[in-house]
């Protein structure tokens, strides 16, 4: 916004501020001065732009039903839009407002204990969403409002176990894998975990989140201990020494990710051989991009997406209905039409056909396909919810070595 | 007759500081909206999240009498009947009005794994609680030890309950302890933790090589600049000076990622001197994800800052003096050492003083590039900030973060003087 745009209200301002002293008819001049200098005012103001996140519908209030929505953006986000908040709006008449985020809960905590909620509904992992429920800034969600599936399958046997939590609906599993450049990595392509540390065989940078879950357990399944004994290994001092010390065997030829972006560049620039990386990113950068990668599907540590509402939102009927629209499997395959995330219900599996804008065949890049799931983690968020403040120290304290 | 006659023969006997007391007053009352600024968005939220590094009353107001109990304990073993039965009644409360998790948080960032083992149990207390009404037995200590012990054997350990009378502490310092990578011993004082758990103090150490490597090698290649910028005709010296805030005009993000872009492995800048032949294909040199990455986008970003408060001191020193200086008989670099250097020492000071601190506080960028040395101390205060909701934690980080940078400004102070900083 030009300052020139103020100049005459200002000045107009500042000449009427000179006559105060002067009687009688001054006073009226500084009125109209000020009136005039109200509505120049109005545009002087740091942008013109309603601030993000506050659509039409929150001015219009009363007649037009809204409410926000944080989800992480992206492709995910528009994969949800096009997925099922397209078709919510169509059939309840509530606008929604997308916001993205990062995670955290730092904000919605600041929000609730600030008594200004204008969050509603997040999309979170489960992890956070359990620290949040444990903290009480997200609201109880009671199981019976879960609609049952397109069969008259009750919600409760519906959905896969360990999908829902206290304050959390699951609507999706997705998992940590790693995938390779077919034309950057030479020779005979990797295919188990294991492959992923063995730098003899397959030399090269690898790419890895600088965080310590999914890599941990990575560490320990490539170093055969048994998917059901990982995170009993993980508890006990030797077992956390022995997946550290696995890590030490390719810690110099790694380059750390932080954004779930950063992989399909690593891998697509040639600046890694293979990356783990979040199932999804890949599915687009293979489907959407035509990058020639490949997930090695071995070893997948799957975790959970759910839905939140934060607790004392003053659109908490708008935002349970958006629950209860989202947690049917119809809207959990919708999303899975844009992108490889699986419902997280049993009824929704079979929903999942094709891409929605390239007609690629869905279900082979699915992580609950059963052909993707012969050697597969399930994420144990109790253990995580836990330890990961401590795994974070120790984990940041290696990384400093 | 001026009002400042009338006043003085009306009243001979006011003092002079009472007659200058009511226009000092007013011009207070003009910082008056800028005192509230301050106070309102920065010296209180800054005031109330510090305190929150040393009081820490939730654990304490949530469970008050297992607290209490708690006091009456010797450390050793597991403690009496009436600890249980007072633990046991508050567990059992807390979970009904779902306040517990918050409590089990708190206890988990003294020991870990205390949240499982409070929520599991009390889970499981609240059942035995009912089961016990309805088959009318009376809920005392002894009941409680038993059920306790019988949900989770830790309970006859002292550590859950070391763990919970710390947690208990209203005025703690273990915030700090645990800043300083301190830990509780067995026998109950605090000790220094195991090698391969240190990390906080590495990491204030990182940050400080980091932010005072990055200022020295802004100072080295601003100086000429600003130099260069403050003695060109006006014409050049804006488009010279447009130059260095073209940065500031771009978001972080980008002129990160094209620092990626451009000193990757196979980025244009290795690409270039394997065409040129420089360097063999497999002897690409490692730019980025280590320490060289950081140096390079760290001086990039901050660079503006050191240049600009150099510049205006600069352009005030009358180039006259290094030409008469040179006519004198000084040889240009005894020139610029006795006569220029020393007259632009406070630019040097504000400018470096001002890179040091905003270096400091900087994470997203050497997170980026920096690889696996990438980690400077705020990250883990926003880790700690925003991921772990401590904000005990992350208080006491920063108030160390903010106790070292004002040690060095004294320091600094001593050395320099503050009244000599110029911005020009």
């Amino acid at each position: 916004m030009p300052l020139g745009r103020c100049a005459p209200a200002l000045a107009c301002a500042a000449r009427a501020a000179a006559r105060r002293r002067a009687p009688a008819n001054a006073r009226r001049v500084a009125g109209a001065c000020l009136l005039a200098a109200g509505g120049l005012l109005a545009g002087c103001g740091p942008s013109g732009d309603a601030p993000a996140g506050e659509a039409p519908g929150a001015a219009a209030g009363s007649q037009e039903r809204s409410l926000t929505v944080v989800s992480w953006g992206g492709s995910y986000a528009r994969a949800c839009v096009k997925g099922y908040h397209e078709a919510f709006t169509a059939e309840t008449g509530i606008e929604v407002n997308l916001a993205d985020y990062n995670g955290g809960l730092a904000q919605i905590r600041a929000q609730v204990e600030a008594g200004a909620v204008h969050w509603d509904v997040v999309d979170m992992n489960v992890s956070e969403s359990v620290t949040g429920c444990d903290e009480g800034i997200l609201e109880l969600i009671d199981p019976s409002i879960l609609p049952s599936g397109p069969n008259g399958e009750p919600a409760a046997d519906d959905f896969l176990p360990e999908t829902n939590t206290e304050c959390g609906v699951g609507t999706l599993l997705f998992s940590t894998i790693y995938a390779y450049n077919r034309e950057t990595l030479v020779g005979p392509p990797p295919t188990t975990i294991a492959d992923f540390f063995d730098l003899k065989r397959f030399p090269g940078r690898r790419g890895m989140n600088r965080r310590p879950d999914a890599n941990l357990e990575f560490a320990l399944l490539a170093d055969d201990v048994p998917k059901e004994r990982v995170y009993e290994m993980l508890s006990t001092p030797e077992g956390l020494d022995r997946a550290f010390r696995k890590l030490d065997t390719i810690k110099d030829q790694v380059v750390w990710w932080e954004a779930g972006a950063q992989p399909p560049q690593l891998l697509a620039d040639g600046e890694v051989v293979m990356s783990t990386a979040w199932n999804g990113r890949i599915f687009n950068a293979q489907v959407l991009e035509e990058q020639p990668f490949e997930i090695v599907w071995d070893g997948q540590i799957m975790d959970r997406g759910q839905l939140a509402v934060v607790a004392g939102t003053p659109k908490l009927d708008e935002a349970l209905e958006f629950m209860r629209f989202a947690a049917r499997s119809e809207s959990m395959a919708g999303v899975g039409r844009y992108i490889s995330y699986s419902p997280a219900r049993r009824s929704g599996q079979p929903l999942i056909d094709r891409q929605a804008e390239t007609g690629t065949e869905m279900w082979p890049h699915m992580p609950t396909n059963p052909e993707n799931m012969k050697n597969f983690l399930m994420a144990d968020w109790e253990w995580w919810a836990d330890h990961s403040d401590e795994m974070q120290e120790r984990f940041a304290a290696w990384l400093a070595r | 007759m001026t009002p400042g006659e009338a006043s003085t023969s009306r009243s001979p006997a006011r003092p002079l500081w009472r007659r200058a007391l009511g226009p000092r007053l007013r011009a207070a009352g003009l910082a008056l909206p800028l005192v509230a600024f301050v106070t309102v968005t920065f010296a209180g939220p800054m005031l109330s999240l510090l305190t929150k590094s040393f009081y820490d009353p939730e654990v304490a107001d949530a469970l008050p009498e297992t607290i209490a109990a708690l006091r009456q304990w010797d450390g050793d073993g597991a403690p009496p009947d009436a600890v249980f039965a007072a633990t046991a009644r508050e567990f059992v409360a807390a979970r009904t009005e779902r306040t517990l998790g918050r409590t089990a948080n708190r206890v988990n960032r003294v020991v870990s794994g205390m949240r499982s083992v409070i929520m599991g149990g009390s889970r499981l207390m609240v059942e035995a609680a009912a089961e016990a009404e309805a088959a009318g037995v009376t809920t005392d200590g002894a009941f409680w030890r038993e059920t306790m012990i019988g949900i989770d054997a830790r309970w006859r350990t002292p550590e859950p309950w070391r763990a919970l009378r710390d947690a208990g502490q209203r005025f703690t310092a273990r915030h700090y302890l645990k800043a300083l990578d301190f830990e509780r011993g067995p026998e109950g004082g605090y000790v220094r933790q195991a090698e391969e758990w240190r990390i906080y103090v590495p990491l204030f150490w990182r940050t400080l090589k980091v932010s005072l490597g990055v200022t020295l090698l802004c100072l080295v290649i601003g100086y000429p600049i600003a130099h260069l910028i403050a003695n060109s005709p006006p014409r050049r010296a804006n488009v010279l000076l447009l130059l260095v805030l073209l940065p500031f005009w771009t978001s972080l993000l980008v002129r990160t990622t094209s620092w990626i872009v451009l000193l990757q492995n196979q980025g244009i800048v290795n690409d270039f001197l394997v065409a040129v032949g420089l360097i063999g294909d497999e002897n690409r040199i490692a730019m980025i994800y280590n320490m060289t990455g950081t140096f390079i986008a760290m001086t990039h970003v901050l660079l503006p800052f050191l240049v600009l408060p150099l510049y205006s001191v600069m352009r005030s020193i009358p180039p006259a003096y290094m030409s008469a200086a040179a006519s004198l008989g000084a040889t240009p670099l005894q020139a610029l050492r006795r006569v220029y250097w020393p007259q632009t020492l406070p630019g040097v000071g504000a400018g470096c003083l001002l890179t040091f601190i905003l270096a400091i506080g900087y994470y997203i960028t050497p997170a980026l590039v920096g690889g696996q040395s990438g980690q400077l101390i705020s990250n883990m205060i926003a880790y700690h900030v925003q991921t772990s909701l401590n904000w005990g934690l992350a208080a006491a980080l920063a108030a160390l973060l903010l106790g070292g940078v004002t040690a060095l400004y004294v320091v600094y102070d001593r050395l320099v003087g503050i009244d000599r900083l110029g911005l020009g």
